[in-house]
């Protein structure tokens, strides 16, 4: 343990850029900005990876995104692919197909629609499969299911690639301050200070990473960014022979399905918790979870015999449109958020870390991200908006 | 949903006594209990063992079957064989999923007694993941539901039930090969001096400790004491015992050997409820804040007998029975004066500082070496879990994180509380400040199906 991070030496508390969140966006950032040649501190008010970052299910997922993540997406795949050169450690990325499963023959026709509707915008990476095609990527699949959607994409380890980045970006200079959280953000017109864990932080940039915290930090400095709290849930069994070599979700059912190499499999889903973001605690609902369950072997029937390990639920931030808040903040100067990913954002990590130090030093970047502004809530400022 | 006034978990002597108090003035009572039969682990298999069982296991055993009976008779609502898997807040009260006979069923509560009792402190040390290594609770279990005795069996550790065990395999006719504690000589004066005279109304429990290892005297049971160094030999399954005691090194060929280093406070449900838990310096346990009556620092969470912090049959039983009585005056009932039964607890409790002193856990079971497996399920060993803390993990949750320690089938009841204490250690601080792990449901491993097939009504009626 270094004597920084138990806080018995002085530390630095100034720097180029403050990140605020040490979720996978925040450390990402964190790394290629140094690499860039920033000074960067991360502020993190639990520790690294502790909520949506360390806890998610891990696929490394293009398809079924929203043609507007696409292209962000595109460029995180190909940092995955590298991401052994980036970070020093593999990350347990392996890739291996997604599928989305077709229980019917009009589910099957939507993924129709949907492959020639991307093959329009010129994507060519989801490639929809028929009865015996999808039996070939999913021997186990139930008698019923019809076809598929299928991309070859990836799975990674939540937590070991957080904290893979972590690691690098400290081993570069990068000064993380765990337990610390920010209480207010303010501008000596010179530089934002920061003001955490009763110290004063500056910089002239600040990048807000943090979650489903993200909408308060934006706050601090005026943008209006809603932003709800939600709970995912995950289950994890016992191990079983290998059947699944692939992530699996279904059109119908909010499912997202993964046997792991240890043989233990990885249900999760749409399904929510109860999210406290104040308390940063989230709560079970078994009402809901018993869905997953039947979901889960409605689709794979050899999972009626699996014994549940252990089920957990993590707090994620969503946006009322579900897509990511990416960008420069409306009214303050210096300031950049990232936050908002609405549990999807962890196979968007590297490229966000990219994208955002190619805003901050450059002040462009050449993906994209023109969806994710965050001024777009502006307008419906005052409007109800089911999250 | 049914909603009862009272949910007990556990018929041990806390949750028997509990009940039968919570029947007397007339709440709606349910307890569910894993077992097959109400006793709890210290009363095991009491309404159906003979004669001779009995005369093997003793008084204090016998006594049980008064409670049993008792309980037997309160009219609540027992479901034995029924496996509490989460609780959750409800409003009134709490919702108990439990699984019986392959489904699972939620019932409500207003107030809920935990009465999970103690574990046996997991003992990490050279050698003990090798068949032929089981605990002294482990063959306790085995003569209670069977009879069953193994021979040449080597009792090694610390503790109370050690002693029992051995004075009850003597009773049987199959005394223990040799008996090795960890305990050194020295710690019996330093133990005098929790000797008060308030503690000295607990005479009966020092009486019956000098009564057990007579007996194993007399049967000319080898003592070894204060062994240090301990490793369990073998290489597929246990060959022998290696250890250094009264100034050499001793090896003892033997296949089978007991462990045992005390028990502590079993504390999946009351984390579960995140209840507040205290590190308990004298147990080497955490133990769940609670006042007087057991309530924790969650509203209507009460925790009685030893998972409250370790204090024996007879505290249990006076402990549920303050448990029921304050929640009788919290729903609006007449309850008896818990003034004599607050007194007679404080008694029995006296005699704890000094048995804490006497059989403290050996230092090298609470600190293993490096090379000593602490996560079974995982298979992670202590230089794992220190090397990680050097990396900068600050916590059991993110040790958990880096190394899986915590996440298999037990769900850290094994290794929960030396991963706590290596963490200690090697970084420096307070176990209470370091903590546990976070303790998610469901607490004992459930099938798929039993969930997806949960039946469920909208609210709490």
């Amino acid at each position: 343990m270094t004597a920084n991070r138990l806080g018995r030496r002085r530390y630095r508390r100034e720097a180029d850029l403050i990140v605020i969140g040490g979720g996978l966006q925040g450390c990402a950032t964190a790394l290629f900005a140094v690499r860039r040649g920033l000074s960067v501190i991360v502020l993190e008010k639990d520790s690294v990876g502790r909520h949506a970052s360390g806890v998610n299910a891990g696929g490394v997922r293009r398809l079924g995104r929203d043609p507007a993540e696409i292209g962000l997406s595109d460029r995180a795949m190909a940092l995955w692919r590298i991401i052994a050169e980036i970070v020093d450690d593999d990350c347990g990325f392996k890739t291996l197909p997604h599928v989305k499963v077709a229980e019917t023959d009009a589910e099957l026709e939507t993924l129709v629609e949907r492959a020639a509707t991307l093959r329009g915008m010129g994507y060519e990476h989801e490639q929809v499969v028929g009865r015996s095609a999808l039996r070939r990527l999913l021997p186990a699949v139930a008698d019923h299911c019809v076809g598929g959607l299928t991309s070859l994409d990836g799975y990674a380890i939540p937590w070991t690639t957080t904290a893979a980045f972590r690691r690098k970006a400290e081993a570069e200079g990068v000064l993380f301050r765990e337990g610390t959280a920010v209480s207010s953000v303010a501008s000596d017109g010179a530089a934002w200070c920061v003001t955490a864990g009763g110290a004063i932080f500056r910089a002239a940039r600040i990048l807000n990473c943090a979650g489903a915290w993200g909408g308060q930090i934006a706050a601090m400095v005026g943008d209006h960014i809603p932003i709800k709290a939600i709970a995912p849930m995950m289950i994890v069994t016992q191990r079983l022979p290998p059947f699944c070599d692939a992530v699996v979700g279904t059109v119908g059912q909010p499912l997202s399905f993964k046997q792991m190499p240890n043989g233990t499999v990885l249900i999760g889903g749409a399904r929510l918790g109860h999210a406290d973001a104040e308390a940063g605690s989230a709560d079970l609902r078994f009402d809901e979870l018993r869905r997953s369950a039947k979901t889960a072997i409605a689709v794979f029937p050899i999972m009626r015999g699996a014994t549940i390990q252990r089920c957990w639920s993590g707090i994620e931030g969503r946006t009322p449109d579900r897509l990511p808040v990416i960008g420069r903040s409306p009214r303050s100067e210096g300031v950049f958020h990232a936050f908002g990913f609405s549990a999807h954002g962890f196979q968007l990590g590297p490229a966000v870390g990219e994208i955002m130090t190619e805003l901050i030093a450059n002040g462009s970047t050449q993906t994209s991200i023109h969806a994710f502004e965050p001024a777009r809530f502006e307008c419906v400022a005052n409007g109800p908006g089911d999250h | 949903m049914t909603l009862y006034d009272v949910a007990i978990v556990g018929a041990g002597p806390a949750g028997m006594a509990a009940a039968i108090e919570a029947a007397k003035v007339g709440l709606a009572t349910t307890v569910l209990d894993e077992a097959a039969q109400p006793g709890g682990q210290i009363y095991r298999g009491i309404e159906t063992a003979c004669e001779a069982r009995l005369a093997v296991l003793g008084k204090a055993y016998r006594d049980g079957a008064t409670l049993v009976r008792a309980f037997r008779g309160s009219g609540v609502d027992y479901r034995p064989g029924t496996t509490v898997w989460h609780i959750e807040d409800a409003d009134p009260g709490f919702v108990l999923y439990a699984s019986t006979s392959g489904g699972s069923v939620a019932l409500g509560a207003r107030f809920l007694v935990v009465a999970s009792g103690a574990l046996e402190r997991p003992t990490p040390m050279p050698g003990w993941t090798l068949p032929g290594v089981m605990t002294a609770g482990a063959i306790q279990i085995l003569i209670k539901a069977s009879g069953a005795l193994p021979r040449d069996l080597v009792l090694v550790g610390s503790g109370p039930l050690l002693y029992l065990l051995g004075a009850q395999m003597v009773a049987a006719g199959r005394p223990p090969r040799a008996l090795v504690t960890t305990v050194p000589p020295s710690r019996y004066l330093t133990a005098a001096r929790y000797y008060t005279p308030l503690s000295r109304a607990a005479h009966a429990y020092l009486i019956k400790g000098i009564g057990l290892l007579s007996r194993l005297a007399l049967a000319r049971v080898p003592i070894h004491s204060n062994a240090r160094g301990i490793r369990i030999l073998g290489n597929d399954s246990v060959t022998g015992l290696r250890f250094f005691s009264g100034g050499r090194d001793r090896e003892i060929d033997t296949n089978m050997v007991a462990l045992h280093q005390g028990v502590v406070p079993n504390q999946q449900i009351g984390r579960l409820l995140r209840c507040d838990y205290l590190w308990h310096a004298g147990q080497h346990a955490f133990a769940p804040e609670v006042d007087r009556f057991g309530e924790t620092s969650r509203v209507g969470v009460f925790i009685a007998g030893d998972g409250a912090g370790i204090s024996g049959a007879v505290s249990a039983k006076l402990s549920g029975r303050l448990a029921a009585w304050r929640i009788a005056q919290h729903l609006g009932r007449t309850a008896p004066d818990p003034g004599p039964a607050l007194a007679a607890l404080r008694r029995d409790r006296a005699v704890r500082p000094l048995l804490e002193t006497l059989y403290a856990p050996s230092p090298e079971v609470l600190d293993p070496s490096d090379e000593t497996i602490v996560c079974r399920c995982e298979e992670v060993t202590a230089g794992a879990v220190r090397k990680t803390v050097h990396d900068g993990a600050v916590g059991p949750n993110q040790v958990k994180s880096f190394l899986r320690t915590g996440m298999g089938p037990c769900q850290g009841r094994m290794c929960g509380l030396a991963v706590s204490r290596i963490i200690t250690v090697a970084a420096g601080g307070d176990p209470g400040e370091i903590g546990y792990f976070r303790i998610r449901p469901p607490l004992k491993p459930l099938s798929l199906n039993e969930l997806a097939e949960l039946e469920l009504t909208d609210a709490v009626e």
